[in-house]
């Protein structure tokens, strides 16, 4: 009486199950398809000189050098543009969870962000690019980073609103009780709380920031020095890809490949390091 | 008998429905009162209309007037956060707040600003943990983090700290209702230990446990108060076939 027997409906959740499966191994043999072309093409390229360099003459005829002018550009660009995007997108977040919640104002705030998330980072880049001429700013490290700023802004306030209005609803009257000042719930026990979260809102749009070409192609520009001051151009990683892949050379696309290569290793090596820091001060945090 | 709390033709409603009914009570000073009644009464939703914790739902609206020492704690130019640091909240389930056990008890002290120098926020953590029979489980280990105490040392952490702010009244939401046995004991020891000094009001669902705390009683029922007088009189002699039926366990 209790024996297994195929009903339909049984047959129906191995096939429903079957195709979960199936999506899935899609998806982890795009990005393994994608990892194994970087690794295989950009490996053999990947020499010390690739990374302590900057371009020599006739880099991109397949004379010696390397991207560290790209390497630099990238992580002040979008170092500089995920500090920027924060110092915003913190206080927005928590004036969206904090005042607006669920009001009609609140949800404009929300639909307008993510409009903005989903707009092309080009047009941001000749937004940009529009303003600097207005303004008489040449294409330099100050206006990537600013235009980058605003292309992880969305990102990052959406991220970090979806993180805080999770905040258990225990802790924050706890504090209320005490006779907290809605700010003080806020900053003293919410961002402590949902720390973790936050981290990974901020690494999510520094992922963005750090991958994006279009952007920075029209803002930062691109040169071969690594600029030593905000007013001066910049080279990046997506754009040194682009660029080396463009030459009819063999031996400058390799080198393309492996600043990809190089382009993956700092997104993983920043995850993984702020994962850590954030488990160390994960410590307090209410279960 | 001094009254300290004077609530004066009540009304909540939540939404469209109706949580409290025109109520009007005084709760004495320096006293354990307690609010009973059956589920959905309305017990809990007086008890947050004392601390103005009501208003923290949406589509909530209050008529009437709370007189905490005769003053309205909902006239228009009473500062909410004033409000809540002179009735302090002792929630059902224990919330430590993400931080050590000392940053615990110094958080609300910190945010008032009630010290001048470390010493003396030093002083006071352990002067209150003390209150709360905490000190001598964790006076060594007052850096860990909150969440590594026993539901039942939480508890007793959550007292400290909302002592440490220096309220007069004390309101405790079945304080007791997640604790084991043991621990529930011990927070109602505090709590009958406190009561020299502060005015608290406890809601409960168990008789029992009104019996043993209460000098005062307030019973509801379907948001109105049916019977509020001295607990010897309410639980010998009740006034109100409802209380009766209620007490001799009728539900």
């Amino acid at each position: 009486m209790m024996k297994k027997r195929w009903q339909r409906r049984h047959l129906v959740e191995a096939f429903v199950k079957g195709l979960m499966i199936v999506s899935f191994l899609v998806v982890a043999g795009c990005l393994g398809a994608i990892l194994w072309t970087i690794l295989v093409n950009g490996f053999p390229a990947l020499t010390w000189d690739m990374v302590t360099q900057i371009p020599q003459g006739g880099f991109y005829l397949g004379k010696g050098g390397g991207v560290l002018n790209a390497i630099l550009g990238s992580l002040y660009l979008a170092g500089g543009g995920t500090l920027l995007a924060m110092i915003f997108s913190l206080p927005i977040a928590l004036y969206l969870q904090t005042y607006l919640g669920d009001s009609d104002w609140g949800r404009y705030v929300r639909l307008s962000l993510d409009v903005l998330w989903g707009i092309p980072t080009i047009v941001y880049g000749v937004f940009g690019f529009t303003i600097m001429l207005a303004i008489g700013l040449r294409a330099s490290l100050l206006a990537g980073i600013v235009v980058l700023a605003l292309v992880e802004l969305p990102i990052m306030v959406r991220a970090m609103d979806e993180v805080i209005c999770r905040m258990p609803v225990d802790l924050e009257q706890a504090a209320l009780a005490l006779g907290s000042t809605k700010l003080e719930v806020a900053v003293r026990i919410v961002i402590r709380q949902m720390l973790p979260g936050i981290i990974t809102a901020i690494l999510l749009a520094f992922g963005r920031g750090i991958g994006d070409a279009a952007a920075v192609l029209f803002t930062a520009g691109y040169t071969d020095r690594i600029p030593t001051s905000l007013m001066q151009p910049t080279a990046s990683l997506p754009l040194a890809v682009f660029f080396q892949l463009g030459t009819p050379y063999p031996i400058v696309q390799q080198r393309g490949y492996a600043s990809a290569l190089i382009l993956t290793i700092i997104v993983l090596i920043i995850s993984v390091g702020s994962r850590l820091i954030s488990a160390r001060l994960n410590k307090y945090t209410v279960k | 008998m001094e009254t300290h709390i004077r609530v004066r033709n009540l009304n909540a409603f939540y939404g469209k429905q109706q949580a409290l009914k025109d109520i009007n009570i005084e709760i004495p000073k320096k006293q354990v009162t307690v609010i009973m009644g059956p589920s959905g009464c309305g017990k809990s939703t007086l008890l947050k209309s004392l601390n103005r914790f009501l208003e923290l739902t949406d589509d909530t609206k209050i008529s009437g007037e709370v007189l905490v020492d005769e003053q309205d704690i909902y006239a228009g130019d009473v500062d909410v956060t004033e409000v809540r640091k002179r009735v302090g909240l002792l929630a059902q389930r224990p919330s430590p707040l993400p931080m050590s056990i000392y940053e615990n008890v110094a958080y609300g002290m910190h945010i008032h600003r009630m010290h001048n120098d470390r010493l003396a926020y030093k002083k006071a953590v352990r002067h209150y943990l003390e209150i709360a029979g905490l000190w001598d489980e964790v006076g060594k280990r007052l850096h860990d983090p909150a969440t590594s105490l026993s539901i039942g040392q939480q508890q007793r952490l959550c007292l400290a700290r909302g002592l440490a702010v220096e309220p007069e009244i004390i309101l405790g939401d079945e304080p007791t209702s997640a604790l084991d046995p043991i621990s529930a004991q011990n927070v109602e020891k505090r709590l009958l230990d406190l009561k020299e000094q502060y005015t608290i009001v406890i809601v409960t669902h168990t008789l029992r446990q009104a019996k043993r705390l209460a000098d005062y009683v307030i019973y509801m029922y379907l948001g109105e108060v049916v019977e509020a007088g001295p607990a010897h009189e309410v639980f010998n002699n009740p006034q109100h076939e409802r209380t009766r039926a209620y007490l001799e366990g009728q539900f």
